[in-house]
This record gives structure tokens, C-alpha cells and sequence, in this order.
């Protein structure tokens, strides 16, 4: 309800401002005594903003009155299909980050920013042959269930779960500060605090009545949405390129200021090469994308091991084509965009720095092809990809909270299933609400470290437990948590000790560990850790565990005994 | 799951089949997509003269790219090809395993 005020009192303070445009309009002499520097309204963002709004509350409303069980609440009661899976995790993984920020990224660097898409891709093969349809086979709600599956639950389920919320509740500072930033961007006429909090009040809406089933189409919307939007936008620049790529980047060289550096920039241009950080960067983006919880999560809601496997092959030549697309754009961008006076804050200084700042590249793109009317298309897409996002982050952390740490650690599995899920919504409400508080708290913040943060703890805590406690017979208790421990931590320690914190952020100086991603040390370190930390086990619960083990196999490999699908 | 289905799942060769084929085709994959990747990463990180060569001398269009879309591609390709072996032949050995494992 809440958040319905706030976007009506949003609205309601526009509404005068509609009216001095509309006279505007017709009476071309008072515009500038009327409007001095007030930015005009975007009105097709705002129209096409609530018409998202309206759909996705109405599938809300659907998905509540089907949403009765903890398995309907969290995984949808299991009936989603492969490729709607593969949509949902498209629509997870896609961020307004990966959509607006590699298209600036290759705004400003060229090719650089190939070489994180490459990278933020190349984690789903590697999910498809080693964790999806073991996921589904093993767990029931959380990537925890499976660490923890023939281990002792207290200690692996706090360690998976600090893990999971570490990662959820940064990444969602990160959603939030680009969400405030975004909307009030586009529509300036609603502030940074009114964006994050009617981004928030919307997920808790969407998350607490409609749970996983409402996330699910919430996200697969967003999907067609964002590949759609990406796709015309594309299309638009190839079309005034007459579809050569050739020529698009000979223009995209004569037009920007760097001209052939563009094509050779193997690291962002002005900075120096760094091999040890390249490689640090590649294993932090590959193995975090298969450690994120949100993403995890997805499998949980497919019916079984071949509609996981699916998933995942839709999921990635979804995500592929969108990563070529945003490349095509950001080249489009320097074309159509740079040295534009409608866009760039002043072209005799500066032919790239853009008004509103610099993840707008592909939003005034949209512009310089579609006009009015296309701007404010793609500006929606943007607020849905980013409620869609936040959806799967707060549902992943509640999730956390509530199966992990309510249920089973803390009533050791004696809860009700309805008591469970009651938790698990207040939870997300909580969650909603630190998201909006955060978001407004690090408005002014550099939150450039989040994307380092959140992949390092993903790829050196969740995802070489989760491998090791599949695969590795010899994995006991105590080898999972030291190991998961000091992935979380070392990776924290680190961070802050490294460039990005200790210089930039806190301004102490020359930063004591000089690498921004520090996974090259961690990983390897967590695999020693839980190696030794095992095979030194030699407690009577460390051999149940080891037996414990062919059951596990057999499991993990048939599915024979898996959570079933909910039958509706 | 009983423990003598457990036992009878153990003892029939076509589960061992399925774990080392599966084994053996998911980390093959793995090693595939890794040394590509890590290949293009370490090409950045030593040899970056090769990939921001252009692949005719009248082009601006660099190694690199190619290279970087290359992978995309074949990550996408790779993993159609764990999929089609999937649900084709450990599909229909896991059947027969769980059915003969249940008479």
C-alpha cells in the first residue's frame, strides 16, 4: 500500500508540471518564464512504468492465490518448465549493471568491455556440467541443503548462510544505489529516495504475497522485455550502419576521442596492463557467477534434472546473445551518441562525458534511434530489470534466513512448514526495507567494490563448497566450514586491504595488498583449507559422513528420492 | 530410498556407467570451456600484441574480438552438446537403472 502512495504522490507532484508542458506545447513563447530549468516530464517512461507495475501486481495477485505451500513459496511449487526457467534465470542474472554498464563500458574502452561479457558468460557452462541437475537432485530450497546434505547441518548451514547473505545484501546495495540513481535520472521529477523505495515497497509486495511463482514471471517478463528492447536498439544502429560491422567500428574509431586505442584496449584505457590482475578477474567472474545464491536458487523451481539441464542452455544463449548485443550498442553509442550536443554536457571539452551521467550511453541511444517514445520504452525495461533482480536477490537471502537459519539451525528442523514460510515473509519485508535503507544510506558512497565483493565471496565460499561436498567423497564438516570461512573472510580481509577500499574508498593510502580481486589467492587457499582441515578429521561423525557419501551419489546422479514437483 | 535399492543401484555395472560417462563428459566440458577462457585471459595478460592485431590489413576490427565472440559461441555450443548427450543417453540409462533397481 505504501508503496502505491508513494507512486501516486509522485505522480500527483508531476501533475502540475504535466500541465505547464502541455501548455508549452501550444503556446511556444512562455515555456522559458514557465519552466525555467525543469526538466520536461518523460511521460512514455511513466505510462509504460505503470503499465509494468499494473501486469506484474495482477500476476502477483495470481501467483498468491496459488501460493499455499513452503515449496510453492520457494520454488514455485516446482512446475516451471526449462525454458521458462531459462528465461527466469536470464531475467535474474541480467542486471540494469550488465545491461547499461557494458554498454558503457564499451562506451568509453571498446573492446574491454567484450572481455567481461565473455566472462561474466563463460560461469554457465560451467554450472550446466557440474551443478545444475545435481542442485535440483540434491536440494529442496537452498544451495545450503546441498552443502550441507551429509554434513552436520548447524555449522554448514550458518556458514552457506552467512555466505548467501553477504553476498545477497551487498549486491542489493549495489541494485538499489543504481536503481535511485537510474529512475531519478530518467524521470527526475522523482528523487533518489522516492526511486529506492518504491523499488522496495514493489519487491516486498511482489515477494511476500506472490513468493517465487510471482519472481519466476516477474523475471521472465523482464527477460522478453530486456532482449526485445536490446534487440531493436541493435537493430536501429546496424540499420544506420547499413549492417556492416565494418563500418560500424571505422565510425565508432573516427568518432571516438581515443580513435584506434579502442580497438586495442585488452584493460580499460589509461590503465596499465596487469597480468596477475587479468587472471584474478577471469576466475572471479566465471566460478562467482556459479556461486551466486539468487541464481542457485533457480534450479530449485524446474521439475526435475532435464528441465534444469534445459534451463541452462537456454539461459546461456539468452545471456550470450544479449552480451553481443550490448557490445553492438555500446559501439552504436560512440557512433550516435558521443560529439551529439543533445547529449553530451559539452562537446568542445568533453565529447563523451554525458549528461546524467555515466551509465546513460545505451538510454540515449535508445533516444538517438527511437526518439521520445523509444527512450521511454527502454527506460522501463531498465525499472523492470532492476524490480526483477531485487525480486530473486530478496527472495535468495530470505530464503537463507528462514529455511537455513530459522529452520533448520535454530528449530533443528521441528518447525512447520507454515511457520517457516510465515518467517520467510517477514524476512523479505525486513530484507525490503534494509534494501531502501542501505540504498539511501550509500547514495553518496563509491560502490564501485560491490561487483568485486559479491563475485570474490560467490566464487571462493559458495562454490568450492558446493562443488567439494558433491563430488568429493573424502568432504566432512569440519573441512566445509574452515574452507567456507576463509573464502568469506579472506576474501573480505583482502578487499578492504585492497586498492579499491583501502585507497579509494577509505582514502588510507597505498593500499597493503595491491590487487582489486583477490580470488587468485583465496580460491586455492579455501581448496587447501578444506583439504587438510578434512583428511586430518578423524572423528567418528567425520567417517558417517564419508559413508554417507554412495547414498548421496546415487542421488545426486539418478535423483531417485528427489524433491518432487508439487502436483496442482 | 531403501537401503537394498540403494545396494542393488550400486551393484549394477550401468550406474557405474552412467557416473563415469557423466564424469568424464562434464569434466571434459569444464576443461574445454576453462583453457578457452583462461587461454583468451592469459593471451590478454601476456600476449595482448596478438589479439589486438586486425584480421585484414585494411580493418580495424581486432584478433580479439573474434576470439571474445568465438567463446561465446562455443560456451553456447558446448553446452547444447552436454544437454543432447543428457537427455539422450544418461536419461535413458538412469531409467533403466532406477527401473531395474525397483523390481
Amino acid at each position: 500500500m505504501k508503496t502505491i502512495k508513494t507512486l501516486l504522490s509522485a505522480l500527483l507532484c508531476t501533475a502540475p508540471l504535466w500541465t505547464r508542458l502541455a501548455m508549452a506545447a501550444d503556446a511556444a513563447m512562455a515555456p522559458a518564464a514557465a519552466a525555467p530549468q525543469e526538466p520536461p516530464i518523460n511521460w512514455p517512461a511513466i505510462i509504460m512504468f505503470i503499465v509494468f507495475v499494473a501486469i506484474t501486481l495482477g500476476i502477483t495477485y495470481w501467483a498468491a492465490k496459488r501460493t499455499k505451500t513452503a515449496t510453492d513459496f520457494y520454488a514455485a511449487g516446482r512446475g516451471v518448465t526449462g525454458l521458462q526457467n531459462g528465461l527466469a534465470i536470464a531475467g535474474d542474472y541480467m542486471s540494469a549493471a550488465s545491461f547499461l554498464g557494458i554498454a558503457a563500458l564499451v562506451y568509453f574502452n571498446g573492446f574491454f568491455g567484450l572481455i567481461f561479457s565473455v566472462g561474466w558468460l563463460v560461469g554457465w557452462p560451467i554450472i550446466l556440467f557440474l551443478i545444475a541437475e545435481r542442485l535440483r537432485n540434491l536440494g529442496k530450497f537452498t544451495y545450503a541443503d546441498v552443502a550441507s546434505f551429509r554434513l552436520r547441518q548447524g555449522p554448514v548451514r550458518t556458514m552457506a548462510a552467512v555466505g548467501s547473505l553477504i553476498v545477497v545484501i551487498w549486491y542489493l546495495i549495489g541494485q538499489a544505489v543504481g536503481a535511485g540513481q537510474l529512475l531519478h535520472t530518467l524521470v527526475p521529477q522523482i528523487s533518489y529516495r522516492q526511486s529506492i523505495v518504491i523499488v522496495g515497497g514493489l519487491i516486498i509486495i511482489y515477494v511476500t504475497f506472490g513468493g517465487m511463482k510471482a519472481t519466476t514471471w516477474v523475471q521472465i517478463i523482464k527477460a522478453g522485455l530486456l532482449l526485445g528492447g536490446a534487440t531493436l536498439i541493435a537493430l536501429g544502429v546496424m540499420a544506420h550502419e547499413g549492417f556492416s560491422f565494418e563500418k560500424l567500428f571505422s565510425d565508432a574509431v573516427a568518432a571516438h576521442p581515443k580513435h584506434l586505442e579502442i580497438m586495442k584496449s585488452v584493460v580499460p584505457i589509461g590503465s596499465k596492463s596487469n597480468p596477475v590482475e587479468s587472471i584474478s578477474l577471469g576466475l572471479t567472474l566465471m566460478f562467482g557467477t556459479a556461486g551466486l545464491p539468487h541464481i542457485l536458487m533457480r534450479f530449485f523451481t524446474v521439475t526435475d534434472a532435464k528441465a534444469a539441464r534445459k534451463s541452462v542452455l537456454y539461459g546461456t544463449c539468452f545471456i550470450g546473445y544479449f552480451y553481443i548485443l550490448t557490445f553492438i550498442i555500446g559501439f552504436g553509442a560512440i557512433v550516435l551518441v558521443a560529439n551529439n550536443p543533445q547529449y553530451v554536457v559539452d562537446v568542445t571539452k568533453n565529447v563523451l562525458n554525458l549528461k546524467g551521467g555515466g551509465s546513460m550511453p545505451a538510454v540515449y541511444l535508445a533516444h538517438a534511434i527511437g526518439g521520445d517514445m523509444f527512450l521511454g520504452f527502454i527506460a522501463a525495461v531498465a525499472f523492470a530489470t532492476i524490480l526483477a533482480v531485487v525480486s530473486g536477490l530478496t527472495l535468495a537471502g530470505a530464503s537463507a534466513l528462514s529455511h537455513d537459519i530459522y529452520a533448520n539451525v535454530i528449530m533443528k528442523g521441528k518447525s512447520t512448514e507454515a511457520q517457516e514460510v510465515w518467517v520467510s515473509k517477514l524476512c523479505v519485508v525486513g530484507l525490503g526495507i534494509l534494501a531502501i535503507l542501505l540504498g539511501i544510506a550509500f547514495e553518496k558512497q563509491n560502490v564501485a567494490y560491490i561487483v568485486a565483493l559479491t563475485f570474490s565471496i560467490a566464487a571462493c565460499a559458495n562454490f568450492p563448497i558446493l562443488v567439494l561436498s558433491v563430488f568429493w567423497r573424502g568432504l566432512t564438516t569440519r573441512g566445509a566450514v574452515l574452507g567456507g570461512y576463509t573464502g568469506i573472510f579472506g576474501s573480505i580481509i583482502l578487499l578492504t586491504i585492497g586498492p579499491t577500499v583501502w585507497t579509494k574508498v577509505l582514502g588510507m593510502g597505498p593500499a597493503i595488498f595491491p590487487y582489486d580481486f583477490p580470488t587468485f589467492i583465496v580460491l586455492p587457499a579455501v581448496l587447501v583449507v578444506s583439504y587438510i582441515a578434512s583428511i586430518t578429521d578423524h572423528s567418528a561423525s567425520a567417517k558417517q559422513e564419508r559413508a554417507a557419501f554412495v547414498a548421496q551419489k546415487i542421488r545426486s546422479e539418478t535423483g531417485l528420492g528427489a524433491e518432487a514437483a508439487a502436483s496442482h | 530410498m531403501s537401503s537394498l535399492m540403494s545396494s542393488k543401484i550400486q551393484n549394477n555395472p550401468k550406474y557405474h556407467q552412467l557416473v563415469s560417462q557423466r564424469d568424464s563428459l562434464a569434466w571434459t566440458l569444464s576443461a574445454i570451456v576453462c583453457a578457452m577462457y583462461f587461454g583468451f585471459v592469459l593471451m590478454i595478460a601476456f600476449a595482448p600484441e596478438f589479439l589486438t592485431q586486425t584480421i585484414a590489413s585494411d580493418s580495424v576490427i581486432p584478433v580479439g574480438m573474434l576470439i571474445g565472440v568465438g567463446v561465446i559461441f562455443t560456451s553456447c555450443l558446448l553446452t547444447g552438446v552436454y544437454v543432447v548427450r543428457a537427455n539422450g543417453t544418461f536419461d535413458r540409462l538412469t531409467h533403466e537403472i532406477i527401473e531395474e533397481a525397483s523390481k
